[in-house]
């Protein structure tokens, strides 16, 4: 008979295989699925997980191309995790990322076409406000009325999404393309754009600011007061109280750090390869870091690790599409299949199966 | 670490036929080929034009490539791969049409509905869709029992709103009394979102829909509510067999063929093509038979003074919706105006996003 028992202690060595696990269960059902869809299963998983880093074709565009696609996932994921580990819910970094974009990119246009140094700094700390405030309202929602914040933080995404229509319609339309929605080209503007640091890598200032972010994360989580109370409070709330952690406070600043990196995120996108305000602007990396996060553990050096693993399945994947003629759809879903995994074989981090003898009495 | 290398120079030898005869041929689509609509006929023509040459080409397609980075990294490796033309099939692709063209001088692009040519190597290709809602517009002024269209609009670009223009004018010169009510949905195919806006349509009292959006979504409610709905792009009668009153279905297959063989004879050159019911370009589905005869027949006759040019959708006297005058009496709309338009005709009681 087999029996499931509650582990003691989450396991940690099924914390650490899982992710690894995961990606070999897709590897085997995504194959499986691939080659029901009559395609070789075997060239399609190359094209997704080898492909983009090793290929002599593709290699040397999509490997700098996977830092660009992982930075603001990271980015975004490591000001989350800092969230989740407090039990502070924030669902809304898509909004808080179209903001941070809307600030920068507002900044930028403001000094068209003037020159200077001082622009670019001066977009980075906008777009880092603008996610910031945006973070803040459901941040003090929160503490002043008990609201919830992933209901609140969600919604205001659809809000932010129609703020970027209406300022890629209206106020921030480009004045030499009147007829057409969206902004000037910031990547034509020399002062603004967010160009590669060292040409041909793909790194340019988000892609230094993920890895900031993650090293200051991981100190601040391991060996600062700050990251000890946000431990504290996501596992043991009473305990946190008794020992003086003010609930209110964690929640505006662990909504306060992630609406900041989400906005800067943001911003480092619309400067460099988004390149302009326009509607279709937000393509849900907002979204994709929740499973980042979650994928790396909450671990900032995990999330390294699973944003560049996410950007690679899009950037394989629509080399497989393109390769293969395997369907958008099939992607998605291979993409869904590694969530799906982790989360089941979680079960085992919690739990473990006996198998026993007889039935109890 | 040798070995993975080895395999992975293996397999790019075997996904790349060596073959130089054969011309390969890029897709690169904002929604999927199974939307029903645009997408779907973008790829039919991408599949006649492929049948039409069978092994002298090769078509590769990549489907739900979003506008932007995305985009620009899809067109990149197509090119990289030995692709000679990439066909991007969505407006807002411009700047990454743009930015990769100047990159890659020796592959040829055609950028559909756009308007952004920086480069020799860009031909951009647009269908007059604005003759096809004036018929919309004639059949719906009047079937319309509660003298008010709903139309679902995408972005307030200028195809979009020549759109709503023509099928405005065409309903209100059968129609006196038409309304238009007019949703935006920033977006070219959501379903879900498509759906709401019929109904919220539906319930301000419209019984027959116009989209410029490309799922099948509306028509179903349509069809559901016991209204009439035109389809978008392609044929969507099987999703609404009593709702569906035609639609403008898009064959962009002569075209495709055409430019595929020119850049097989080495004769492709950038170009700006606007073609219309005259090019075989569009066509109506078939009129479904609640249509009374008599208007089908009206219907018809509009098109075929189209083709003769005889009749242009726009032919003055039209005021811009504030008033003011834009073709004077007799005047037809000169395609600068249309391409770049960004007013509402007078009589249009919405407002523009903006």
């Amino acid at each position: 008979m087999i029996r499931l028992e509650k582990r003691k202690e989450p396991s940690r060595f099924w914390r650490i295989a899982n992710p690894f696990l995961a990606v070999l269960l897709t590897m085997i059902a995504g194959g499986i699925m691939f080659a029901a869809l009559g395609k070789d299963p075997v060239a399609a998983i190359r094209l997704i997980f080898f492909d983009p880093i090793f290929s002599e074709t593709f290699a040397s565009y999509s490997r700098p191309q996977l830092l660009i696609k992982s930075a603001p996932l990271i980015l975004i994921a490591v000001g989350l995790a800092i969230g989740f580990k407090a039990n502070v819910w924030n669902i809304g970094a898509e909004g808080q990322y179209i903001i941070g974009a809307l600030f920068g990119a507002g900044v930028a246009l403001a000094f068209f076409p003037a020159p200077g140094w001082y622009i670019f700094p001066l977009m980075v700390i906008a777009g880092a406000f603008g996610g910031f405030l945006w973070a803040m309202i459901p941040a003090i929602l929160k503490t002043r009325f008990n609201t919830n914040e992933i209901l609140v933080s969600l919604l205001l995404v659809y809000v932010a999404e129609r703020i970027l229509a209406a300022m890629a319609l209206g106020l921030m339309r480009n004045p030499d393309q009147p007829g057409f929605p969206g902004s000037r080209d910031l990547r034509r503007y020399e002062a603004a754009y967010n160009a590669e640091i060292f040409a041909g890598t793909g790194v340019h200032w988000g892609v230094v600011a993920a890895l900031i972010a993650v090293i200051f994360a991981y100190a601040m989580m391991t060996r600062h007061m700050l990251g000890y109370h946000v431990q504290l409070a996501g596992q043991a709330p009473r305990a946190a109280r008794f020992g003086g952690v003010s609930p209110a406070r964690l929640v505006v600043i662990c909504l306060g750090i992630s609406g900041a990196l989400a906005g800067l995120a943001g911003m480092f996108e619309v400067s460099g390869p988004g390149g302009q305000v326009r509607i279709e602007f937000a393509s849900g990396y907002g979204f994709t870091a929740i499973i980042v996060a979650f994928l790396g553990r909450l671990n900032p050096f995990g999330i390294v690790l699973a944003g560049l693993l996410l950007g690679l399945t899009y950037i394989g994947g629509e080399l497989s599409q393109m390769m293969l003629q395997i369907p958008g759809a099939a992607i998605q879903v291979f993409q869904g299949m590694l969530l799906f995994f982790l989360l089941a074989l979680d079960f085992q981090t919690n739990y473990r199966i006996r198998l026993t003898k007889g039935a109890r009495a | 670490m040798k070995k993975l290398l080895t395999a992975a120079a293996l397999s790019v030898t075997m996904a790349i036929p060596a073959t130089a005869d054969t011309t390969k041929v890029g897709f690169i689509y904002i929604g999927p080929v199974g939307d029903f609509g645009w997408t779907a006929g973008h790829d039919r023509a991408r599949a006649e034009m492929a049948e039409h040459f069978g092994d002298a080409v090769e078509t590769t397609i990549v489907e739900n490539v979003d506008y932007g980075a995305d985009a620009e990294r899809v067109m990149t490796q197509m090119a990289i791969s030995g692709t000679d033309v990439i066909f991007a099939a969505s407006f807002g692709y411009g700047p990454d049409v743009n930015s990769v063209a100047g990159r890659f001088p020796d592959v040829a692009f055609q950028h559909a509905t756009g308007y952004i040519q920086d480069h020799p190597n860009i031909s951009l290709y647009d269908a007059r869709f604005y003759e096809g809602r004036a018929v919309l517009g004639h059949i719906g002024g009047k079937m319309t029992e509660t003298n008010t269209v709903g139309y679902i609009a995408s972005f307030p670009i200028p195809a979009v709103i020549a759109g709503i223009n023509s099928a405005y004018l065409h309903a209100k010169a059968v129609n006196p009394d038409i309304q238009f009510r007019i949703i935006w949905t920033y977006s070219w195919f959501d379903p879900a979102l498509e759906a709401d806006a019929a109904e919220t349509l539906i319930e301000q009292g419209a019984d027959v829909i116009m989209q410029h959006t490309d799922s099948t979504a509306a028509v179903r409610v349509a069809e559901d509510a016991g209204v009439m709905a035109f389809g978008q792009a392609s044929d969507m009668t099987q999703f609404g067999p009593n709702a569906h009153l035609s639609a403008i279905v898009d064959r962009w297959a002569p075209y495709y063929i055409d430019r595929v063989q020119a850049v097989m004879d080495g004769t492709w050159e950038a170009q700006n093509s606007w073609l219309g019911f005259a090019d075989g370009i569009i066509e109506m589905a078939p009129w479904n038979d609640r249509i009374p005869a008599e208007l089908q027949e009206e219907a018809d006759g509009l098109i075929a003074a189209i083709i003769a040019g005889d009749y242009h959708p726009f032919t003055g006297p039209i005021n811009k919706q504030d008033g003011t005058p834009w073709l004077a009496d007799g005047e037809t709309a000169p395609d600068v105006d249309l391409a770049t338009m960004d007013f509402y005709v007078e009589g249009i009681t919405a407002e523009l996003p903006n």
